[in-house]
């Protein structure tokens, strides 16, 4: 597995763009919300970049996991899938280099989107367990997103179709605490908001962030990302056996 | 073990085996084997089932009936052991586009396991006369160089039983040729080599032995003569196929 995981990594590195693309449209977001839109959002007491920073980060998972499944599809298609499966390899490193390929080129891809943000003005309280909590929340996540985004990878027929269902994938933080707190919603909005899996995620990251304790909603957040990536893992499974 | 537990057996044997995909019976009944360090061509027209019994022989789908033997393994319970013995030449050349030709040898001698897999690629790529391209990204490869680079991957670990399935379609007449000598060289080596082909010509110019895959069963195997001894009539090998599988409308 550690030799098809060189080899996808080495397509990453082959061709950087993709990283450059998974982390181009969050930093615009950012932009845009920082210098546009942020002066008129209300959204507590600090620097709007520090509210924004976690939405941003799940937006940048978001983006970043479509490319596995352009690459799984790629591989099905050009037929390298089938000589690795009749290889005396084990059959799951396929799928398995992938998805660690994905997790280390979207942590990359994090990284720079941080960077950009200090640029901007990001500033943490947050000390080193609190960082490697951070870290360790969105790995977690790309994980389970990109098990999640193996299932068009292995079903799509087209190009198109398998990196298109990850443009949900990018909204869902915009209906969530991402971007704006979700106390001026309406109703349902607001109870959808508060009950999807981004809220979690990015109040854990936010409270972490300014050196708090995390809060009981992190065991919120990591049911979630567990939960997603149990779920997609056993489709994903099924997908797959149905190949053969 | 390996070999104790081969050595008796032919490399591929195929026992009755049936394979549908929904209502489409695709394959209703095949047998054939093939012996041991043989060349032996399936030859039949488009969607006669060539391929779904290579990937039935090569792991990759499991029949409904019948069995299959590959190297004395059985494909169904010794799935691991029949994937040690082979290696499989898919349809379209599954090289990786953006690594570099030796880069793609590399790759599958380290999958394999193997020894010195620097040394493995730049053998294999001075036998396939891809030495100077070893470099190169296998993207920029004309048509010819990609099967050559397809094959020569397959090579690496000198598996005992090669699958190539449709190994010239879609080359150019040079392509063609510089592919056919890789398949007589294989088989000088020893290997076993399965092929399938819609070509009647490419089949007369390599195989050993020819199995006409028509209707999902094998409708007939022989030697070429043989073939054409069937047929008295029939002068090419053109005209017995055309023959059986007209015959049989």
């Amino acid at each position: 597995m550690i030799i098809l995981l060189g080899r996808s990594l080495r397509h990453v590195l082959r061709s950087p763009d993709t990283i450059v693309t998974t982390a181009i449209t969050p930093i615009a977001m950012m932009l845009l919300f920082v210098y546009v839109l942020g002066g008129a959002i209300r959204a507590g007491d600090g620097a709007y970049v520090d509210y924004l920073l976690p939405g941003i980060l799940i937006v940048t998972v978001a983006s970043g996991i479509s490319y596995t499944a352009y690459r799984l599809f790629l591989d099905l298609r050009s037929g390298i899938f089938d000589r690795f499966q009749s290889m005396p390899i084990a059959r799951s490193a396929v799928l398995w280099a992938h998805v660690l390929t994905s997790v280390v080129a979207n942590l990359v891809s994090l990284v720079v989107v941080v960077l950009v943000a200090v640029v901007l003005g990001f500033r943490s309280s947050a000390g080193v367990p609190a960082w490697l909590a951070v870290a360790g929340i969105l790995i977690f996540f790309t994980c389970a997103l990109t098990w999640l985004a193996v299932l068009p990878g292995l079903t799509a027929r087209t190009i198109d179709g398998a990196s298109a269902f990850a443009y949900p994938l990018v909204f869902l933080p915009f209906v969530s605490s991402a971007f704006v707190p979700t106390g001026t919603m309406p109703g349902p909005v607001r109870a959808f908001a508060e009950n999807q899996p981004v809220t979690s995620i990015v109040d854990t990251l936010r409270n972490l962030f300014a050196g708090q304790p995390a809060g009981s909603g992190i065991w919120t957040a990591l049911a979630w990302c567990g939960g997603i990536l149990i779920v997609a893992y056993v489709l994903a499974t099924v997908a797959y056996r149905r190949r053969i | 073990m390996m070999a104790g537990m081969s050595a008796s057996a032919a490399a591929i044997e195929v026992r009755g085996v049936r394979k549908s995909f929904r209502e489409v019976r695709v394959l209703r009944g095949v047998d054939l084997e093939v012996a041991r360090g043989s060349i032996v061509a399936l030859l039949g027209s488009n969607g006669a089932g060539k391929t779904t019994l290579v990937r039935i022989l090569s792991t990759l789908l499991r029949a409904d009936e019948g069995t299959v033997r590959v190297n004395g393994f059985d494909v169904r319970t010794q799935g691991g052991d029949v994937r040690r013995s082979i290696s499989l030449t898919g349809q379209f050349a599954a090289v990786d586009e953006i690594l570099t030709g030796r880069e793609n040898i590399v790759m599958m001698a380290r999958l394999r396991r193997l020894k010195n897999p620097g040394r493995i690629a730049d053998q294999l790529l001075r036998r396939f006369s891809l030495a100077d391209a070893g470099g190169r990204r296998a993207g920029a490869y004309s048509g010819g160089m990609r099967r050559r680079l397809d094959i020569a991957m397959s090579l690496a670990g000198d598996p005992p039983v090669i699958f190539l399935d449709e190994p010239t379609t879609g080359l150019d007449p040079e392509g063609r040729l510089e592919v056919w000598q890789a398949i007589r060289e294989l088989a000088a080596a020893g290997t076993t080599v399965l092929f399938t082909t819609q070509y009647l010509n490419e089949a007369e110019q390599l195989a050993d032995r020819i199995a006409i895959l028509h209707d999902g069963t094998i409708i007939v195997t022989g030697t070429l003569d043989e073939l054409k001894r069937l047929r008295p009539a029939a002068k090419t090998l053109e005209d017995v196929f055309l023959d059986l599988v007209g015959g049989r409308r």
